[in-house]
């Protein structure tokens, strides 16, 4: 083997080490220095030690304790040339005396510190999902640009200044108090759904669906979830992931183009994602505090995904839960969603009654989404004209390049 | 990418694991199967019984019809204990899950990578491959009325 090939090497499996390790990697030093972005930094400099040093010294027995106290000893050179032998100083000098093989082994708590950090409020929505990938879901600045298929430096200079803007609020390295637990945990499911949305019909590009991003916020989604075994929010969310995602071999065509939700072809649903949905359904479920809004999403999911075909779906469970979704999360998008469930429970007429009243309201104004609901209901009707008309507006709204081509197709079938 | 991490033991290895405590191992494979639901990698395992049981059984394909036997299980003398299914980014990731796994002496995990449709796209019109995905449809069917 080269010497190219030998650093190659280990370069793969310094990633794949930093996939398993570097969040509580992360969160031990965060804890030692009370800064998520020093901690951040001062393990990357010690993966690049690694990268130098581990293709002539070979891998150490127990990496993850390795990268973590050379990142440790990084900190304290750095605080001492800096002559700053303040409390923390000693605080992590202290902890490097008693270093075992085991000692850098994190609380679950603290990689739990981490993930409010990184969804912390005082950064902006793309902010919080490239820390979250970078953080918690320890993917490395190009696996993220490749997910988002942006430039590297995009990436880079996004974790660059959250990181700044972290120290700059001086966010305390802690879980939120009580009184605002559910507040922030919302928050945190709020960045992971949207991580998982943007994979699962992406707003913008030439890709319907990025698979990858999808599995990657599920993955933290699972690790989430992990973290707060007693949040039934948590579990709710995962299944809500698990369902959606068991459709993505039959959301897309080879070519790319979008395959709806009628048109699949339900055998090539993963029965097995499925089944582990309704199991974090039932996980939470099982503690007793009712459903949430990502547990009564995750049970229209569940609807569709246990449906052999569209005509045998439980429509008129799916508009009950619409309704109670619409009660405790009121919005446009519920509300349109649920005029589609009761065109298939009860007939188009009722549902295009919801969908004029939504449009008279000025709702989702500039949305492809009203105008295509609107198109369908009208060409059931058989309106075929008026239909035509909702389908070409649509289209001209659509942001997604596969999804406007499906709806100019739909607008030539009228 | 999926893999299946498959435990095989000798028996002489399977013999000597008795010596260990039951619950020392419970505890062992317990903190490794949770590693892996915590990193949210895990998406499904379970162990088989021991082979000395009466429910387990081995279907010779060797002539016509199939004979089915009470062994042996295997020409390795490696048994087939249990197994995990789990989801990485790449086979580093998987070897680096796999050799975490607290097994001793006279144990192998194998790991194979689970194949995707994508491994069959050059085959969409074969009659079998049609016929899978039929069967799978009627498990759907069924799920759905059990449902």
């Amino acid at each position: 083997m080269t010497g190219a090939e030998a650093a190659d090497k280990v370069r793969r499996r310094i990633d794949a080490l930093w996939r398993i390790e570097g969040a509580r990697i992360v969160a031990v030093l965060a804890r030692a220095t009370g800064d998520v972005g020093l901690a951040e930094d001062l393990a990357q400099e010690a993966v690049a030690d690694a990268l130098a040093q581990w293709p002539e010294s070979g891998i150490p027995r127990n990496p993850g304790a390795w990268l973590t106290t050379v990142a440790k000893r990084k900190a304290i050179d750095g605080w001492r040339r800096a002559a700053r032998l303040d409390e923390r100083y000693r605080d992590i000098a202290r902890g490097l005396q008693d270093e075992d093989a085991v000692a850098w082994e994190p609380l679950d708590d603290d990689v739990l510190r981490l993930v409010f950090s990184a969804c912390h409020s005082v950064l902006s929505r793309e902010a919080q999902v490239a820390l979250t990938l970078r953080i918690v879901g320890s993917l490395t600045t190009e696996e993220i640009a490749r997910l988002f298929l942006v430039p590297v430096a995009t990436i880079q200079q996004r974790i660059v200044r959250a990181k700044k803007t972290l120290a700059a609020a001086r966010v305390p390295f802690e879980v939120p108090e009580p009184n605002e637990w559910g507040e922030r945990l919302g928050a945190v499911l709020g960045v992971v759904y949207l991580m998982f949305t943007e994979g699962y019909a992406a707003t913008s590009g030439d890709r319907w669906i990025r698979p990858d991003l999808a599995n990657e916020a599920l993955r933290i989604g699972r690790i989430l979830a992990g973290l707060v075994p007693r949040e039934p929010e948590a579990h709710a969310l995962v299944a809500l992931m698990e369902f959606q995602a068991s459709r993505f071999a039959a959301r897309t065509r080879p070519d790319g183009t979008p395959v709806l939700l009628a048109d699949q072809d339900r055998s090539r649903w993963d029965r097995a994602q499925i089944r582990r949905g309704e199991a974090a359904l039932a996980r939470a479920d099982a503690l007793g505090r009712g459903r949430n809004s990502y547990a009564l999403q995750a049970a229209i999911a569940q609807c569709h995904a246990l449906a052999a075909s569209v005509d045998e779906t439980d429509w008129a469970g799916i508009v009950l839960l619409y309704e109670a979704l619409g009660r405790i999360a009121p919005s446009p998008v519920v509300e349109l969603n649920r005029a589609v469930a009761v065109s298939m429970a009860t007939g188009p007429a009722t549902a295009l009654a919801i969908v004029d009243r939504l449009g008279s309201d000025g709702a989702l104004r500039g949305s492809h989404l009203l105008p295509s609901v609107r198109g369908e209901l009208l060409a059931r009707l058989g309106r075929r004209e008026e239909a035509r008309a909702e389908f070409t507006v649509a289209a001209a709204l659509a942001r997604n390049d596969r999804e406007r081509a499906v709806l100019e197709g739909k607008a030539a079938e009228a | 990418m999926k893999y299946m991490f498959i435990m095989r033991s000798t028996a002489e290895a399977l013999e000597a694991a008795k010596e260990i405590p039951f619950e020392e191992m419970i505890n062992k494979m317990g903190a490794y199967n949770e590693s892996l639901i915590k990193a949210g990698v895990m998406l499904g395992g379970d162990g088989l019984a021991d082979v000395s049981e009466d429910a387990n059984f081995v279907v010779d394909f060797s002539g016509e019809p199939p004979v089915v036997t009470d062994g042996p299980y295997g020409e390795t003398h490696e048994l087939f204990n249990g197994f995990w299914i789990i989801q990485v980014s790449s086979k580093e990731e998987a070897v680096e899950w796999a050799s975490r796994c607290p097994l001793g002496p006279g144990a192998k995990l194998e790991v194979r990578r689970i194949t995707e449709e994508a491994d069959f796209a050059d085959f969409a019109d074969n009659e079998y491959i049609q016929k899978e995905s039929e069967w799978r449809k009627q498990e759907a069917d069924l799920n759905s009325e059990n449902g």
